[in-house]
């Protein structure tokens, strides 16, 4: 297998916040290559959610740099080289389910004959054939979710930013999603970075996991995800899956523990 | 997705079609209905209390006569009796008024609220704009619109083509009421976009006017339409109150005035004319309340 090429280069970047004085992010450097799917997980604080919004150029960096496709961050996002989902579905009331997908597409300037036939592709990706007619508060909070990573998807970015896309949904509605994103993942090759909170998640789900510990946020360890693909229902049984989870759980645990309750809280708060 | 499954969902929402429907009839109905009731318990409330009151010859809160309270069916037989000898009856009178004020409501809504609007929208774009405006924006409502009126009629009327003379100052007086409403909401409303949305346009790179046609003017309207329906009946008053310095004959402002003269012989006529006037101010907020329905697509539970 030839070396992966490079899709986000993250080197040297620093992000404080003048608020409070909070770093929330200290010297991060980290490569990902084409078609990887990478979880960030850390506890409240940690910074990965300011990471995920500097690759995406939602927040600037203090100092350091991010290049996505050899290009500047600011470039990417006018390049619309990315798509990204949220915690909350964050779907537009007043659009049907079809017009929210077809959102990025009308930015691109694209007819309305070739968006009707990429919502419909997308409709069909994430399984909710017939319900483009439907308005977002029709549908549950799984397809509502589903709705918003077919909107990230639709205009094909060769990279998705997620944070925590899955955080407010019930247990077995995110399992059935993990699938469902890992499917997609594979069909489309892109490059995913992933928040969550979720440690079996993240394993579940990655081909790396960086760990992030918090005040300052950084990176402590990065564990590779050697499961054997295509992951299924099976995998979470595997023993090496069990392995892989408690090696996260002890690199959180190492890098936490030096925390105090109230610190903890405070760092919650900066989080929010 | 298997073709069994969409022809499912298709199935299941063609019968929420048909069952939304028969249901919407019968809420109609039933509306309707109420409507209706309300309408009847209240004259029954008036004709009852004047009866009682003649009867016992009560004094509190106010003695009963044809002077304060004309009996309904002399208000009802005064819409069909002539307003002067050899003249159409009173109704069609008051109706043809009615439209001439109507007109100048309307030119007066849609003006107020395109400038009440886009004086929101100017102040949404820069908090300075809004320090510096608001408090006398906030000032301008507070000075009696009869106090400015005259110097609105004098001022507007040179300005205007001949077709417009006279009801155009009026419009122009009743947009001074209906814009302030609006600016203050569309301001609210321009500013209640989730911060969520805007910087999912911001990953998409999208312009200034993008995220405000887009986001913010779409997250606006429950705001402003709340605006509209306080506009809609302030537009009516305002007109009818900008008739009177105005001097204009034409309208329900000009009735008022005339009948006001001859309260203590005809009470009914300035009563028919109330009834009219009001009847315009619920048209104007029903005409709103429907476009509000049919532009403003919201979960049910978010209706403003």
């Amino acid at each position: 297998m030839t070396e992966p090429t490079t899709v986000v280069s993250v080197s040297g970047v620093t992000k404080t916040f003048p608020r409070g004085n909070v770093t929330a992010l200290q010297d991060i450097n980290l490569d990902l290559g084409a078609g990887e799917f990478i979880s960030l997980i850390g506890p409240s604080g940690c910074g990965k959610s300011t990471l995920l919004r500097v690759i995406g150029d939602l927040v600037e960096p203090t100092s350091g740099a991010v290049t996505i496709n050899g290009k500047s961050a600011p470039q990417a996002r006018t390049d619309r080289d990315y798509g990204i989902v949220f915690q909350d579905a964050v779907l537009f009331d007043w659009r049907t389910v079809a017009k929210n997908i077809e959102l990025p597409l009308e930015m691109l300037g694209w007819d309305k004959a070739k968006r009707r036939a990429r919502v419909e592709e997308m409709l069909s990706l994430v399984e909710l054939t017939g319900f483009g007619d439907h308005h977002p508060w029709q549908l549950s909070g799984g397809m509502q979710q589903r709705v918003s990573i077919a909107r990230a998807l639709a205009f094909e970015p060769a990279l998705l930013l997620m944070d925590e896309p899955f955080g407010a949904l019930d247990e077995m509605t995110r399992e059935r999603l993990n699938l469902e994103l890992l499917s997609i993942w594979q069909q489309l090759r892109s490059t995913v970075v992933f928040v969550t909170h979720s440690i079996s998640e993240a394993v579940f789900l990655s081909t790396r996991v960086v760990v992030m510990s918090p005040r300052p946020g950084r990176i402590a360890g990065i564990v590779d995800i050697d499961l054997p693909g295509p992951r299924s229902v099976e995998t979470r049984e595997d023993p090496r899956f069990f392995e892989l989870v408690t090696e996260v759980r002890e690199l959180l645990r190492l890098r936490g523990e030096h925390l105090l309750p109230e610190e903890e809280a405070a760092a919650a708060r900066e989080d929010a | 997705m298997s073709s069994s499954a969409a022809n499912a969902a298709s199935v299941q929402r063609s019968t929420a079609a048909r069952v939304t429907w028969r249901s919407r009839l019968h809420g109609a109905t039933h509306r309707a209905g109420l409507i209706a009731l309300t309408v009847v318990a209240l004259l029954a409330l008036y004709e009852g209390y004047n009866q009682l009151w003649r009867a016992t010859g009560w004094t509190w809160p106010f003695p009963a006569d044809d002077t304060t309270l004309p009996h309904l069916w002399t208000i009802f037989k005064a819409f069909a009796d002539p307003a002067q000898v050899n003249q159409p009856s009173l109704f069609s009178v008051l109706i043809h008024k009615a439209l001439f004020t109507a007109k100048e409501a309307f030119a007066g809504f849609v003006l107020g609220a395109v400038f009440g609007f886009a004086l929101g929208a100017a102040l949404a774009h820069s908090k300075l704009l809004q320090r510096g405006f608001l408090p006398y924006i906030v000032g301008s409502q507070t000075i009696p619109i009869l106090a400015i009126a005259p110097m609105v009629v004098i001022w507007v009327n040179p300005k205007l083509p001949s077709g417009m003379q006279g009801w155009g100052a009026v419009a122009v007086i009743s947009a001074y009421l209906t814009f302030f409403p609006v600016a203050v909401n569309s301001l609210r409303g321009l500013n209640s976009a989730d911060p969520r949305m805007l910087e999912l346009m911001r990953s998409y790179a999208a312009s200034t006017w993008t995220v405000l046609w887009k986001v913010r003017f779409p997250a606006s309207l429950p705001y402003v339409f709340s605006a509209l329906k306080v506009a809609a009946t302030a537009s009516v008053v305002g007109a009818i109150i900008g008739e009177l310095p105005s001097g204009l004959q034409s309208g329900l402002g000009g009735a008022i005035l005339n009948f006001n003269q001859y309260y203590s012989i005809e009470p009914q006529e300035l009563w028919a004319t109330n009834i009219i006037a009001s009847l315009l101010g619920i048209v104007f907020f029903l005409a709103v309340l429907g476009a509000e329905k049919a532009v403003v697509r919201r979960a049910p539970e978010r209706r403003a």
